[in-house]
């Protein structure tokens, strides 16, 4: 049996965990409709030319995980930030753990997707937002709207700020053999709301983990977000995230993704700037080796005047690796003044490894500054040469360079501690031992 | 009063078509509907040997399986396939000798156009291979190049007098297979040029042919071989433009280029033909196959402007096979009205040291929509590829649309890949600058304007300077200097 055939059937099992009655399930079933008729997407289709899930089809993942004990928290403890406190929202195996997590409600509601869905309290949040600004098109978010339950949910109230940032961290333990988890996270942040978030996915073991999450994101008026996504996972793990943002006029979002690990991830990140003087940003960093697959699929819609966009993405790859990048920018007619810079860097360190990358405009406004950049090439010997010189060894002169590379990413991290480390990550992935905060 | 860019933007509203008469010359034409029949009565009435009518067959038979492309970033109504006449060929054969000789009504349209073939004779020393509705009307300049070896002649001349060139060649840089049109194209293909340069040899003028689409409701499928043999040189020239006509007309043309070791081609094209008027109606489709292989160390040039035609699907590509072979594309894309342009091109690194260059720039008015699509792939064991490519795209006024979709493939660490594209409209700051200094706001656009196109304008051969000129002032008119 497939796994399109084995979602199918095990919707109905599903439905049988959940309230049919609740208006949310409508949503459900209609997704799955539309899951139900497209299924997978294929290589045919434009938007996964470069990415095939025709392997990870063939793979028998369990859909609903047993529950399991409790992970100890020194098991797991190198995954959360160290020197800084945060909120936490931990997930074992799709389960929220609540010996693992600090949630809160005190002013500001860091919590439970299931909590959500469920309390009445949260009713007219979800009536508001749920599938909002989700595709109900695409058929792989549908598939998990029509399996959503649970995930994290955050609302920030109007002129609010959660005193310290919220992590959210998924862990499988490997006690299935194959395990297929669709976490959905809702995010609003109301008026003048300021949110940090950052979401990591961690398998235990090297058992196979497919995960496909969506993530709604709102920003109201003037509301600024900062989210970051590190993907560092086993290289069984496999990955497709949709995070769908909604913005109001004057808000700020920065989305930063860094891609270190997995076997196959895609990255479906959509902006829509339903106001004016919006700034969205997207950045990331991506250093791959041996087999990994990472394909970066983003689109910014301008829809009203005087918003600007910003995307900066760099890779790095190594081995058989193959780096996707895919920027779409679409400034409609009415969307004049619009600024929208796309820039993509790429390095190849190796005869095996591919990229394919396709920035496109798609502009009907005339007013505009719009700009794409892509480069691909290699490391500077020069530069390379000139560190050597001083005594710096080959290696470590490289990683120097490359560090330097994706430097103007990491730059923008706001939260310190995340920076140093993000920046342990990439040393660990270049094989040094440096610092790098130098 | 200065001029302002909403009134040239008025101006290329209204600006009808110059060239749009219709030339009244008793035609030759195949009742109407495509099936083996027709097919081989096209190649019995070219008189062709029978392998090349069975090449036509297996084409015919590839492309009834195929369906038309719908990836294009252009929207119009499909040709219906079965309403069009697969060969007109004008009445008056046979062949001339001289231009006296030729139909004077005939010439007429030439000198209309501005391309009388007395006067390009002497003024330019250009050999001109007129096609008109599909067969060769006339060639000139024939004896010069017989004697240095370069054989200049229409395709089916040269299928019938230089089989052992066109079997070996035809089909082998775009097969019969390859697309839709190109399949269409190889099935029904009524004539078009030839070109073979022998090895070492240095053609001694720009060659030339017009093509031209005159019979109501025939569809024009044009086939140009051109081949390049070692260490030689040609700059091969294309002109277009195209009657008014109401009804849509279906141009699907391939064109092969063959540069072998050391060989340079130089292709240049100037398309002009009829966009459909103000409210869209009518205008030409044009869907073109181009592709040329580069040998060792030889080069391909292919330089565009594209002010013509309601639907535009183009992309001319280079094969980079051999080692240390160049590529370049320099193309101006202009649309008005409810023009659509989806034009780009493919550079495939194969071979080592490979370089390619492309510039695009693209140029939106009305309700038009121009997008760039281009590809660079560069494969494993092309060591030390290089390309730069440039897309830049001037909106002017708010309802014209203009996209890029680049994709870059590289499978090789030691290829280095720039991409850089803009999109801008001609900046009030720009228009400032230029009156603070005495230039009025026409000149200014006029300055910008071809500023901003300088660059694949120079690269087209001073002999067709003026024709191109011409060609963009008829979409340009008033900013072109």
């Amino acid at each position: 049996m497939d796994l399109k055939d084995k979602l199918i059937s095990s919707f109905m099992a599903f439905e049988n965990k959940v309230d049919v009655e609740h208006p949310v399930h409508d949503i459900r079933s209609e997704a799955f409709k539309n899951f139900e008729e497209k299924g997978f997407p294929t290589k045919k289709e434009e938007a996964w030319k470069y990415t095939s899930l025709k392997n990870l089809q063939k793979i028998d993942f369990s859909i609903f995980p047993k529950e399991v004990d409790a992970l100890e928290n020194k098991q797991v403890k190198k995954y959360f930030l160290q020197e800084i406190d945060t909120y936490k929202i931990v997930f074992v195996d799709g389960i929220y753990s609540s010996f693992l997590s600090e949630t809160t409600h005190d002013g500001v509601d860091i919590c439970l997707m299931s909590a959500a869905l469920t309390k009445p309290m949260y009713k007219p949040i979800i009536e508001v937002y749920f599938n909002k600004v989700a595709s109900k098109d695409e058929s792989l978010t549908s598939l998990n709207t029509a399996f959503s339950r649970e995930g994290a949910f955050i609302y920030i109230p109007k002129n609010k700020m959660p005193k310290k940032p919220v992590e959210i961290v998924h862990f499988s333990t490997g006690n299935e053999a194959s395990l297929m988890l669709q976490p959905r996270n809702l995010i609003v942040a109301e008026e003048n709301a300021e949110l940090q978030v950052i979401e990591r996915h961690q398998s235990l073991t090297s058992n196979e983990v497919l995960t496909n999450v969506v993530t709604e994101i709102f920003a109201a008026e003037n509301a600024i977000i900062d989210y970051y996504k590190i993907q560092n996972d086993l290289k069984t793990a496999s990955m497709i995230d949709n995070t769908y943002i909604n913005q109001k006029s004057n808000s700020v979002v920065k989305v930063h993704t860094f891609s270190f690990g997995g076997k196959l991830t895609r990255n479906n990140l959509n902006f829509y700037q339903n106001g004016e003087h919006i700034d969205s940003t997207m950045k990331g960093v991506t250093i791959l080796g041996d087999k990994q697959h990472v394909d970066h699929h983003t689109l910014v819609h301008h829809i009203e005047p005087n918003c600007e966009s910003h995307q900066d993405y760099k890779g790095i790859y190594g081995e058989n690796s193959t780096g996707v990048f895919n920027g779409k920018i679409i400034v409609d007619k009415i969307a004049q003044k619009t600024n929208a810079f796309q820039q993509n860097n790429n390095i190849l360190i190796s005869d095996k490894a591919t990229i394919n990358t396709k920035p496109q405009l798609e502009i009907f406004a005339d007013d505009v500054k719009c700009s794409h950049g892509c480069t691909i090439g290699q490391l500077d010997e020069d530069a390379l040469f000139y560190l050597q010189s001083r005594g710096i060894p080959k290696k470590e002169a490289r990683a120097l360079l490359m560090y330097a590379f994706a430097n103007n990413v990491l730059e923008s991290v706001r939260i310190s501690e995340l920076k140093t480390s993000i920046n342990r990550l990439i040393a660990e992935k270049l094989g040094v031992r440096l610092g790098f905060d130098l | 009063m200065a001029y302002t860019e909403e009134e040239l933007k008025k101006e290329l509203e209204t600006k009808e078509y110059e060239y749009g008469f219709y030339t009244d010359i008793e035609s030759d034409t195949f009742p109407v509907g495509l099936n083996e029949e027709i097919v081989i009565a096209i190649s019995k009435k070219k008189e062709e040997p029978e392998w090349m009518t069975q090449w036509r067959l297996e084409a015919f038979k590839a492309w009834k399986q195929m369906e038309e492309p719908e990836w294009a970033n252009v929207k119009y109504k499909k040709p219906d396939f079965q309403a069009i006449s697969y060969y007109s060929a004008p009445n008056s054969k046979p062949k001339y000798n001289s231009l006296d000789e030729v139909d004077p009504e005939l010439l007429d349209t030439f000198k209309r156009l501005g391309i009388s073939l007395d006067e390009q004779k002497k003024l330019a020393g250009v050999a001109v291979d007129i096609v008109m509705d599909s067969v060769s009307v006339a060639t000139t300049f024939k004896k010069t190049l017989a004697e240095k070896g370069i054989i200049f002649c229409s395709i089916s001349e040269a299928i019938k007098e230089h089989p052992e060139l066109v079997k070996k060649y035809i089909g082998t840089v775009v097969p019969q297979k390859d697309n839709f049109y190109a399949a269409l194209n190889s099935a029904v293909f009524s004539d078009g040029s030839f070109c073979y340069i022998p090895k070492g040899v240095r053609c001694p003028m720009e060659l030339s042919t017009y093509f031209r689409i005159n019979q109501a409701g025939t569809g024009q499928f044009e086939r140009t071989l051109v081949i390049a043999d070692e260490g030689s040189y040609v700059s091969y020239l294309e002109g277009c433009t195209a009657p008014s006509r109401d009804e849509n007309q279906l141009h699907a043309a391939v064109v092969e280029l063959i540069a072998l070791d050391d060989a340079e081609i130089k292709y240049s094209t100037v398309q002009n033909w009829f966009p459909g008027d103000k409210e869209g109606k009518g205008g030409v489709f044009n869907f073109v196959t181009k592709r040329g292989i580069c040998h060792k160390n030889s080069k391909i040039s292919w330089t565009q402007v594209e002010t013509g035609s309601a639907v535009t699907w183009k992309y001319p590509s280079c094969i980079l096979k051999g080692d240390n072979s160049i590529g370049e594309f320099y193309s101006i894309a202009v649309t008005n009205n409810y023009q659509q342009a989806d034009t780009g091109t493919k550079m495939i690194h194969l071979g080592k040291n490979t370089r390619s260059t492309i510039i695009s720039k693209g140029i939106s008015a009305g309700k038009s929509q121009n997008s760039y699509r281009g590809l660079v792939q560069v494969n494993s064991r092309a060591e030390n590829a290089r390309n730069f490519s440039q897309c830049d795209s001037l909106l002017m006024g708010n309802e014209c649309g203009a996209h890029t979709f680049p994709y870059i493939e590289v499978k090789n660490k030691t290829a280095q890949i720039e991409h850089e594209a803009t999109t801008s409209k001609i900046g009030e700051d720009q228009i400032f600058y230029c009156n603070q200094r005495g230039i009025d706001t026409e000149k200014a656009i006029a300055l910008i304007v071809n500023g901003f196109s300088k660059e694949v304008l120079n690269k087209l051969p001073m002999e067709f300077a003026v024709e191109a000129q011409k060609l963009l002032e008829i979409s340009l008119e008033g900013s072109v200097g």
